[in-house]
């Protein structure tokens, strides 16, 4: 296990290093700098700026610049919007809330997720059965950004019973964890009914039955830990996703999380901030990858051979 | 197996007239997908959706930039059917307008990923060794990346048009396509005609595309039809953001977001677009499910 854990460490140096190098690139090819919104900027100023931030140096010069910056002492460097303040503070002022929003999405998404696909599973063919696999097609068909301003509508406008937008007390959290959590808990409980029911089927599952072993046990102890692998390796895919559609629910709720400012980052041009978010990002999804992998694995030993 | 497959007759006894005539695998499928209800309805909603969208325009009688101020936010009536928006134009003409670009944003970008992934996963899975090692763990890479991110930039950075739309989302959706390419080619390449055609000196192209491809139709089509639905997700994504069509143009992406705006004056503007999206998504998946189980296309999970 810790081999396989110390490789896979090993193979994400190269990943992160190209993606360190493909976005630091690309936002300098891109035509339209960071200061060309700012009125009236005479050369002077311009130059300044530029000077500022070292844009006057040559790219190879400011590319491993940034790179030992990066790689020796975590630092991002200064954003080229916010003068004053720092890609480090920023993330570190930001992330918190897209990181509750993104943790209670996935927890919404595995506990919905999992109840209804197991129950599906056990009472397969009946009423239940169909309404919890109903409930996974419309989650999976009603995407997050039609979904989000219904509920706002509803439960918002209409009913009164949570705000809007904001992201102060705890009846803030619900509504966008919600929104965000339920797509996926749609595509979790769809795999985990199929996966239970693949493992309800074998030989060890009737073993077991002829043991006298009782049903809940049946389902939990033995039939689970079958039945969840095809969940985990969508965990990975997932947890990309809801890192990405936070984007979207941030912006809908309006919540000042990471992800409202990665997209205003974008349009703002904001090169140092845009490089900084997506290393973040890159960072954080790979982590948790290794996680999922580590988790099957550790499911299903079978792997460590591959 | 249905009862059609001739291996299941007992054929010693039965006079000729009683056997069935032999029955294309194509025909065979096309029998159980007409069976499936669900599959049934997505279809034939597809069709009807797609009709409006493409030849709806021309018989309506408004324009879908045509203004009236004196009309806002009416509701649903004779003239304008599903109501009009904040300008006064009219829902139903744009929606219908909103949809050809959905749909061809979902058909063009779709095409863009069925050919990279098709072309990927044959090379990877005929050629197989190392190089079919690295290929893939290039692809499991990939699929860990944050490439909605890059999506992102692309659009932000180099200009908002459409074609880039086309050609970035295809970049992004090849990527399970290529996997079950792969792992079909792969089990193909051992049969015999494989060995057949390469023995009498056919070159690799010619042996991929004319003899395993067709032969892994099924699969194909199966994850082409699962793939519409994300790619239409993502340009709704992206243009709910404001990244992805421009005004004047309008996709059923901008709809839903500029309904969202205006939701707390006027639901439906919100509520109408939403629906007949979410009702594309559920045909295509529906449509996608039923072609799956009528070609009996084993699902890939690896």
């Amino acid at each position: 296990m810790l081999r396989f854990i110390a490789r896979r460490l090993l193979e994400t140096i190269p990943v992160l290093f190209i993606i360190v190098t493909a976005t630091f690139f690309m936002v300098r090819f891109v035509p339209g700098g960071p200061f060309d919104s700012e009125k009236a900027t005479t050369p002077e100023i311009r130059a300044n700026l530029e000077a500022y931030y070292g844009l006057n140096l040559p790219l190879h010069q400011q590319y491993t610049n940034y790179l030992k910056a990066v790689v020796l002492d975590g630092d991002l460097g200064r954003s080229t919007k916010y003068a004053s303040r720092t890609v480090n503070e920023i993330i570190a002022d930001k992330l918190p809330a897209s990181l509750q929003l993104g943790g209670l999405s996935l927890l919404i998404a595995l506990v919905l997720g999992l109840s209804a696909g197991v129950l599906a599973a056990v009472k397969r063919n009946t009423k239940i059965d169909y309404l919890a696999s109903s409930f996974a097609m419309t989650g999976i068909c009603i995407p997050t950004f039609v979904l989000g301003p219904i509920l706002v509508l509803v439960f918002a406008i209409h009913l009164g019973w949570f705000s809007a937008s904001g992201w102060y007390s705890w009846q803030d959290r619900i509504l966008p964890s919600l929104t965000l959590g339920i797509v996926y808990a749609a595509g979790i409980a769809r795999l985990t009914r199929g996966g239970m029911l693949e493992v309800l089927n074998l030989d060890y599952i009737r073993t077991a039955r002829a043991k006298g072993a009782s049903e809940s046990r049946i389902i939990f102890k033995h039939a689970l830990r079958g039945g969840l692998l095809p969940v985990v390796s969508y965990l990975g895919p997932a947890i990309a996703g809801i890192l990405t559609g936070s984007f979207v629910i941030e912006t809908i709720f309006q919540i000042p999380g990471l992800g409202r400012e990665f997209v205003n980052s974008a349009f703002n041009r904001d090169y140092t901030l845009v490089l900084g978010t997506v290393i973040l990002y890159a960072v954080l999804i790979i982590a948790l990858n290794l996680i999922v992998d580590v988790v099957q694995v550790w499911l299903n030993p079978k792997l460590k051979f591959e | 197996m249905t009862s059609l497959s001739p291996k299941n007759l007992p054929s010693a006894d039965l006079a000729p007239a009683q056997l069935e005539r032999g029955v294309s695998p194509w025909l065979d499928a096309w029998r159980r997908l007409r069976r499936n209800h669900l599959a049934v309805f997505g279809g034939v909603t597809l069709i009807i959706l797609s009709l409006l969208c493409v030849i709806g325009p021309w018989f309506s009688p408004y324009g879908y930039q045509e203004t009236n101020l004196a009309n806002t936010f009416s509701p649903p009536s004779a003239a304008h059917w599903l109501g009009t928006d904040q300008l006064g134009r009219d829902l139903f003409t744009r929606l219908m307008f909103g949809g050809r670009i959905s749909l061809m944003v979902g058909l063009v970008a779709t095409f863009v990923a069925l050919t990279i992934g098709v072309i990927y996963g044959a090379i990877s899975g005929y050629v197989g060794g190392k190089i079919d090692r690295v290929m893939m763990r290039i692809v499991d890479i990939l699929y860990a990346l944050p490439f909605t991110i890059f999506v992102i930039l692309l659009m932000v950075f180099f200009g908002r048009n459409i074609v880039l739309l086309f050609v970035a989302i295809g970049a992004v959706e090849w990527l399970t396509m290529a996997r079950i390419v792969r792992s079909q080619i792969m089990s193909l390449k051992r049969m015999e005609f494989i060995e057949a055609a390469r023995s009498l000196g056919l070159g690799t192209p010619r042996i991929i595309f004319r003899h395993m491809i067709p032969n892994i139709l099924g699969p194909i089509i199966v994850y082409t039809t699962l793939t519409i639905p994300g790619v239409m997700l993502l340009e709704a994504f992206l243009s709910f953001l404001g990244l992805g069509v421009q005004p004047p143009m309008s996709s059923w992406g901008v709809l839903i977001k500029d309904g969202a705006e205006r939701m707390e004056e006027y639901p439906c503007l919100l509520l109408f677009p939403g629906t007949v999206f979410s009702l594309t998504l559920f045909s295509l998946n529906f449509l996608g499910d039923g072609l799956r189980d009528a070609l009996d296309v084993r699902a890939a999970k690896d």
